[in-house]
């Protein structure tokens, strides 16, 4: 038995006594692995972005810092005691940031990953997990699994209550839209362009997580290349070949140049102007990161896409949103500034850091 | 043994007659012109094409999509893949000669790290695309001044081996700067756009872009015209070239100038693409022997049509775009080492 082995046990013995105080629970997460969890979870440590949104959603006093430091634009949109948690890093995904060691400081009860539960997340889950002795939960982060991956989280984090609030509320967004869309034939939809980066030449493919909210919310995505997935680059002839009449974007430098832009201007979303831009405070509603903070941009894209049978109040459904969800009372300058945003007018300081 | 004699025959033969071979891949590029501008993914149809540049030449207005596409895309596209594969053409052949070593491609002294530096700065700070291409411009410049200041610095030394190193140096300390804002920036819309830059990609290339960049890349061709009879001079080596009169110092530091503005101009425009300048100057030294007055012209063409040819496969062979990196790396790599096994590269 190796030094590190015996010293392994030592650390596991330790974790398991000072754990022990708390009975333990047996779960299985999503990626149908068993974990241990307290009794009572009071630290939860969020490995990534999307994580970070769902546990601030369901159990924000739980939360033990956010992956990067928050914006100035997104930063009054985020409840008061929260905004000001310290960024402890990303633990997964692309360019991990956080240190384990950081992780063991702050002693999360648990570390909880939201998104993909391939193989590599997996194996990275049980990676963490015995070295750290932290118990990790690993959430099917798909769009149409929000409203069970929130109940399976409020049972690990023992808020069942506030989860089945919001779960149902996810579900009855996604009937509505889908009683609508099941009567609209597929060549009847919008056809949808995901505009990224100041160019809008990035796209993401049919069947990626970064375009998922485009058919959920009735449109069909034209950036459709079978057998790729994810953010690919485009050309402004394809864009032009595929024509699109709804362009979505996030990016207000994108958005502002497109309607001036001659070499967008023959395209039917552009000459209709179908051009709408995303707000991004405090999350992107549209993606950026791929969350629960989609529900609000799937009503304002279902509500975009058919006026006529979705579109509701926007004022109405924007503030219930971010008080139901995001703990915030938006005063009437807030959402003012959010639905001018969704309009067109995104503030000065949307892309400062 | 008869094969070896026929191919050295033919090489001999192909040397001898460098203007038919100049004539040649001009002929040769003109074609792959007309081809690339015919394809694509809107449809346009060869006599389309020419009804459509008949329109343009006889000053008629242009009528629908089908000239846009033409002129404002597609055609402004086939120009920056010919400038940006001359380009970085040119500058390797002369990066080649200045530094007696056929391992050398125009990133030697970082203008490529250097420029992607400033692209990447650009995106961190979330700056208009015409700032970005300034500050991937400026940066690319900055960086070889950097190189060239250190280098010059240290005396005593063989200067080429100095300058090599202060360029290994820099550009690594560029590469790490590049590698800390990517951890920086936001994995949603930075990092991929950031990513996409250092692929390099001639997909959002407009007539502003070429009006840009042309200007300086022949403004930087003009030393390396005037200049090729010493730049040939400059290969033989220090001693040699100051025997024969050469001021070597002197006349590197306007070599390095020439190849670095040339570079940083289109790098500005598509993004880091490697392997053009290191691998198309072998080429055109096998087709018309290391005479920098027949290499520098042959680089040019066949360094255009080859950049023309595979951004032409990056934009239709699939649905989306292939970064230009992507398979300029995939065709030069195995190349580069067949030359390598070959051992012969004609530099005698």
């Amino acid at each position: 038995m190796s030094i590190y082995r015996q010293l392994k046990v030592c650390f596991l013995a330790l974790a398991w006594l000072s754990g022990s105080s708390a009975l333990a629970r047996e779960l299985v997460d999503s990626g149908g692995r068993p974990i241990n969890v307290p009794e009572q979870i009071t630290k939860v440590f969020a490995a990534g972005p999307p994580a970070s949104i769902l546990l601030y959603v369901l159990a924000p006093e739980k939360m033990t810092g956010w992956p990067n430091p928050l914006r100035p634009a997104e930063a009054p949109y985020v409840a008061e005691p929260f905004r000001d948690l310290p960024a402890l890093g990303r633990l997964t995904g692309r360019g991990g940031t956080a240190n384990l060691e950081v992780v063991l400081r702050v002693k999360p009860d648990l570390i909880l990953d939201f998104g993909s539960v391939r193989d590599t997340y997996i194996s990275l889950a049980n990676a963490v997990q015995s070295q750290t002795g932290i118990p990790y939960a690993l959430i099917d982060g798909r769009f149409a699994a929000t409203p069970a991956s929130l109940r399976l989280l409020g049972k690990i984090l023992a808020v069942e209550e506030r989860a089945e609030t919001l779960a149902s509320y996810v579900e009855k967004t996604f009937n509505e839209i889908d009683s609508v869309i099941a009567s609209i034939l597929e060549s009847d939809r919008p056809r949808v362009y995901l505009a990224r980066g100041p160019d809008g030449l990035e796209t993401g493919v049919k069947g990626s997580i970064n375009t998922e909210i485009i058919e959920r919310a009735g449109g069909r995505n034209v950036a459709d290349a079978p057998g790729q997935r994810g953010i690919v680059r485009a050309s402004i002839e394809q864009v032009i070949v595929a024509n699109p009449d709804t362009i979505i974007t996030w990016d207000p430098i994108f958005y502002e140049n497109v309607y001036k832009d001659p070499l967008w201007s023959g395209i039917e979303a552009v000459e209709r102007r179908r051009v709408y831009l995303s707000p991004v405070a405090p999350f992107g509603w549209i993606d950026r990161p791929p969350s629960i903070n989609r529900v609000i941009g799937l009503k304002w894209l279902a509500g975009l896409f058919y006026p006529d049978k979705l579109g509701g109040d926007l004022n109405a459904m924007t503030r219930e949103f971010y008080k139901l969800f995001y703990h915030v009372d938006l005063s009437d300058a807030e959402l003012e500034t959010l639905i001018e945003w969704s309009k067109g007018q995104a503030p000065s300081n949307a892309g400062a850091r | 043994m008869v094969e070896g004699t026929s191919t050295l025959e033919r090489r001999r033969t192909l040397s001898e007659h460098p203007t038919a071979i100049l004539f040649g891949l001009t002929g040769l590029l003109v074609v792959l012109i007309a081809v690339a501008a015919s394809t694509g993914a809107y449809p346009i149809s060869f006599g389309e094409m020419l009804a459509a540049i008949w329109r343009w030449l006889t000053g008629q207005d242009p009528i629908g999509t089908t000239d846009t596409v033409l002129f404002e895309i597609r055609l402004p596209r086939v120009f920056a893949g010919v400038l940006a594969g001359a380009a970085l053409a040119a500058a390797g052949a002369a990066y080649q000669g200045l530094f007696r070593n056929p391992l050398v491609s125009p990133d030697i002294l970082g203008v490529s790290s250097g420029a992607g530096l400033g692209a990447v700065i650009g995106i961190f700070f979330s700056l208009p695309i015409w700032a970005i291409q300034f500050s991937a411009f400026a940066m690319g410049l900055a960086t070889v001044g950097v190189v060239y200041l250190i280098a010059s610095m240290v005396r005593g030394r063989e200067p080429i081996l100095v300058l090599v190193l202060a360029g290994v140096v820099v550009g690594s300390l560029t590469g790490a700067a590049i590698s800390l804002l990517k951890i920086l920036a936001d994995p949603y819309d930075q990092l991929p756009a950031i990513v996409f830059w250092l692929l390099g990609s001639l997909s959002s290339i407009r007539n502003a872009d070429v009006i840009n960049a042309a200007p300086l890349v022949l403004i930087a061709l003009i030393p390396l015209i005037l200049l090729r009879w010493r730049i040939n001079v400059l290969s033989l080596g220090d001693e040699e070239a100051k025997a024969l009169g050469v001021d070597s110092s002197k006349l590197r530091l306007v070599v390095i100038f020439a190849a670095t503005l040339m570079t940083a101009s289109v790098v500005a425009i598509s993004g880091v693409i490697g392997w053009v300048g290191l691998v198309i100057p072998h080429l055109a030294r096998m087709l018309v022997g290391p005479n920098f007055e027949r290499l520098l012209p042959a680089s040019m063409l066949m360094g255009g049509g080859y950049l023309l040819l595979v951004d032409t496969v990056a934009r239709s062979l699939t649905v989306t775009e292939i970064p230009l990196g992507i398979l300029t790396a995939i065709i030069g790599a195995p190349f580069f080492l067949w030359l390598l096994a070959r051992g012969r590269d004609g530099w005698s």
